[in-house]
């Protein structure tokens, strides 16, 4: 039986990975508004497609965040003030990418349009891509001290790992949102996306295959839990190969699943790896943050477990449905301004 | 400057900032919710207009609102660490709580909202938005429980050095929550009232859609009056509550140093002097603090020199008296304000009853655009006074400010934070503005015309419609 600290922990893990997954996808199309679309239309069939899911999205880091909060009120400490400035600027990230899917459409002009175009694509960039930096951070171990403060400089929070750890994230983010537009668009643009997907995996694959080897070789977690992670990673490399069957085989929304569970695997791993621990100490082990020593007590979290769990349900319930009343494919030919 | 101050600095620019936008949204959806009832109940189009065009402002307010609030869940971790070790353990379940059960309510039914006109039923499109405005009440009720701990902390037991949960339904029944929240979200329904009221105003004053924004005003007058009614006995109600649980802040939003007498006048202008602690001039009303602080024409207040004595006692050498001009004077704002709304709703509600909305009040139409600031007046003012008058401590009697701050964080961190977000709310705050001027002058038969051309007649849907 798990104890309250290990659910937690769970929990944890498992809204992050929600996060990922859901708004790995619309960072994806984010990003896509630049790379992949060629004309105005295609910007605003692409925006259309995430319209009525972002938001909700968005809320399952927020909520992430508020857990940290209440079942480890020292992880959350230490980790938000100790990011300080890469949370800033995710935070300015976040805030223009999120007036600019509201404002974008709202006035009749080239350079209005321009202008949040470009808050869409940073907010869409950069989000994922410091979350990387920050979560392959949390494995490789940060200078916290006995006092649980960590007092980092640029290059413990950014160097050879995190990069190739947030670039990971982006690349990951940006094919399943490729998928995600095959499934809710038409015609060419969908074509395109297809392929672009298909074109994209094998940078992905490098990429995925350089983190393992880095974290094999810069952290400690397969020494941890080797046997679990060498599973893990099995498991990640059958669907990202069935990720590649099913985009040639256009059956796109397998497709779109084995990426999102190639996601939600590349996160479930960070988690296994730190498990027990919630933040490594590279100064000294005994200085790690773990889920004993930075969680709230038995009572808190026992109301919290009660809370959450005669909750989620009902969250998880109107969210799906209301993927299901928006399953249609978004049409350049509609109504596109909302 | 230390970290102390900037992080005050940014907590206080950014928290100010978020709640112009926060009470707007609780109070517009309100509106349009009852509006589109109406839609659905009654059958008329009108009604379905007023929804859409007040939905138009409101989508903006809200976008606004909602990236402004994801900062707020963050900086309690990065500017304020030690604060958030301390209480985390109580302080962050209604934060979470707040998010697994308003924010995914609020963000996945104004999805459903804004895309669902043709998709959803009306009833259930209608039932969409009343489920907004449950979210966004529901997200005030946990953030108020949050802060109310603050202000008074129960459901707690000092263990390991930090306050651990212990009775969370001492916490949600906190007696300081239930005259805070009802006072705040009343007040945030005014807010929204006021500025439909300010809007429609301005359009009866121009004569244009007289008809529309005349029903608009009616509508919106009514609910302006009932909530800044109620805002007030709810205020009333938070003082009284003030006297007993935190005199030191009621004594300084009086400007009271040494007692009050028996019976206890209210001090309506002063000239305070925080140096040689003593007002060189004021301007009382007898009796009227006896009321306020009891419900009765007699009765004692204690004033700041008796209550820093007797806390030096409790709690230990060191300055337990708050800004006392700033809590005095957002005091008084903030009753001044409030006064003239419930004063200009009820002419508008009786100028509504007796049919004289046809007649140019031009006098009153242009009170009323101006008038759309009050509530923000109001708002902002109670807060500096709830939140200055709490100083010096963050929680009342357990954790002072100097003590909450993130001993990791640089002064320079957060400078550089401070002038980013000051920047990019700056900007928020210029293209908000910009967007409600001209979703206002276009006026709710804007969208009527961009349908028309949205429809392609060589369209293949079109084509077949018609073949």
């Amino acid at each position: 039986m798990l104890s309250l600290n290990e659910l937690w922990f769970v929990l944890v893990a498992v809204l992050f990975i929600g996060f990922f997954f859901l708004e790995g996808f619309d960072f994806g199309v984010g990003m896509a508004t630049q790379v992949l679309a060629k004309s105005d239309t295609d910007r605003r069939v692409l925006i259309n497609s995430i319209g009525p899911f972002w938001d909700a999205n968005e809320v399952w880091l927020l909520t992430a965040g508020g857990a940290i909060f209440a079942a480890f009120p020292n992880w959350y400490a230490t980790m938000f003030s100790g990011y300080y400035t890469p949370l800033v600027v995710l935070l300015l990230a976040l805030i223009g990418r999120g007036v600019a899917f509201e404002f974008r459409g709202k006035v009749d002009s080239e350079r209005w349009k321009k202008t949040w175009d470009i808050a869409i694509f940073a907010g869409s960039f950069l989000p994922p891509f410091l979350l990387g930096v920050v979560f392959s951070g949390l494995l490789k171990g940060l200078p916290i001290d006995q006092n649980m403060e960590m007092k980092a400089g640029l290059f413990d929070m950014v160097n050879l790992y995190t990069l190739v750890g947030g670039i990971v994230v982006v690349v990951l983010c940006y094919v399943h949102g490729l998928l995600f537009t095959v499934l809710r668009t038409t015609g060419e643009l969908r074509d395109r996306a297809r392929k672009q997907a298909k074109t994209a995996l094998i940078p992905l694959a490098v990429l995925l295959v350089l983190f393992a080897i880095l974290t094999y070789t810069m952290t400690d977690v397969f020494e941890v839990r080797g046997g679990l992670l060498a599973i893990v990673a099995v498991l990640g490399l059958a669907a990202f190969l069935l990720a590649g069957w099913f985009i040639s085989g256009k059956r796109d929304g397998w497709a779109f699943g084995m990426t999102g569970t190639v996601i939600a695997l590349s996160i479930a791993s960070v988690f296994i790896g730190l498990f027990p621990r919630v933040m490594v100490s590279s100064l000294s082990s005994a200085f790690s943050l773990t889920i004993d020593n930075a969680a709230s007590g038995h009572y808190s979290l026992k109301v919290m477990t009660i809370v959450a769990l005669s909750l989620l349900p009902f969250v998880l319930g109107y969210q799906i449905w209301s993927y299901f009343v928006f399953h249609k494919r978004v049409h350049e030919k509609e109504h596109l301004e909302y | 400057m230390d970290t102390v101050l900037l992080a005050r600095i940014q907590f206080a620019a950014t928290t100010i900032f978020h709640f112009f936008f926060v009470p707007v949204s609780i109070g517009l959806v309100l509106l349009i919710a009852m509006m589109e009832t109406m839609y659905v109940v009654k059958g008329k189009e009108e009604y379905k207009r007023m929804a859409k065009f007040w939905g138009k402002l409101f989508l903006i307010n809200f976008a606004v609102g909602v990236v402004t609030g994801i900062l707020q869940e963050f900086q309690f971790g990065m500017n304020w660490s030690d604060y958030s070790r301390f209480v985390g353990d109580v302080f962050g379940a209604p934060l979470a709580v707040e998010a697994l059960f308003a924010f995914f309510l609020e963000s996945t039914f104004i999805g459903l909202w804004i895309f669902g006109w043709d998709r959803l039923s009306p009833k259930v499109h209608l039932l969409s938005i009343w489920l907004v405005a449950l979210g966004t009440t529901i997200s005030a009720f946990w953030i108020l429980a949050a802060n109310s701990f603050m202000q008074r902390p129960v459901g707690f037991a000092i263990n390991n050095g930090r306050a651990e949960m212990n009775d969370f339904f001492t916490l949600i029944g906190n007696g300081q929550l239930w005259v805070e929240f009802p006072h705040t979200v009343l007040g945030a329904f005014a807010t929204g009232a006021f500025l439909i009221t300010g809007v429609s105003a301005y359009k009866l004053l121009k004569k244009q859609d007289v008809d529309f924004f005349k029903k608009s005003f009616k509508i919106a007058v009514i609910v302006a009056l009932v909530s800044s009614f109620l805002t007030a006995i709810f205020g009333h109600q938070q003082a009284q509550y003030l006297v007993k649980t935190q005199p030191m802040k009621m004594a300084a939003s009086e400007g009271l140093w040494g007692k009050s007498g028996d019976p206890a006048g209210w001090t309506v202008v002063a000239a305070i002097d925080p140096t040689t602690k003593e007002n060189t001039y004021e301007i009382k009303i007898p009796y009227l603090l006896s009321f306020l602080s009891y419900s009765k024409f007699s009765g004692e207040v204690k004033g700041m020199n008796e209550l820093q004595a007797q806390y030096e006692k409790t709690y230990g050498p060191g300055n337990y008296i708050p800004p006392v001009r700033t809590t005095f004077w957002s005091f008084r704002i903030m009753i001044a304000a409030g006064c003239l709304m419930i004063v200009l709703s009820a002419y508008g509600v009786y100028l509504a009853a007796r049919k004289r909305l046809d007649r140019l009040n031009k006098w009153y139409w242009r009170t009323m655009l101006f008038s759309i600031s009050l509530p923000f007046i109001a708002n902002t003012s109670g807060w500096v006074m709830t939140e200055f008058g709490r100083q010096p401590w963050t929680v009342f009697g357990l954790m002072q400010t100097k003590d909450s701050v993130s001993p990791s964080v640089t002064p320079g961190q957060v400078l550089f934070s401070l002038i980013a977000f000051c920047l990019i709310y700056a900007a928020l705050a210029a293209v908000l503005v910009y967007l409600f001027v001209r979703a206002i002058k276009k006026g709710p038969n804007a969208e009527e015309q961009t349908d028309a051309h949205t429809h392609d007649p060589f369209g293949k849907e079109e084509y077949h419609a018609v073949s």
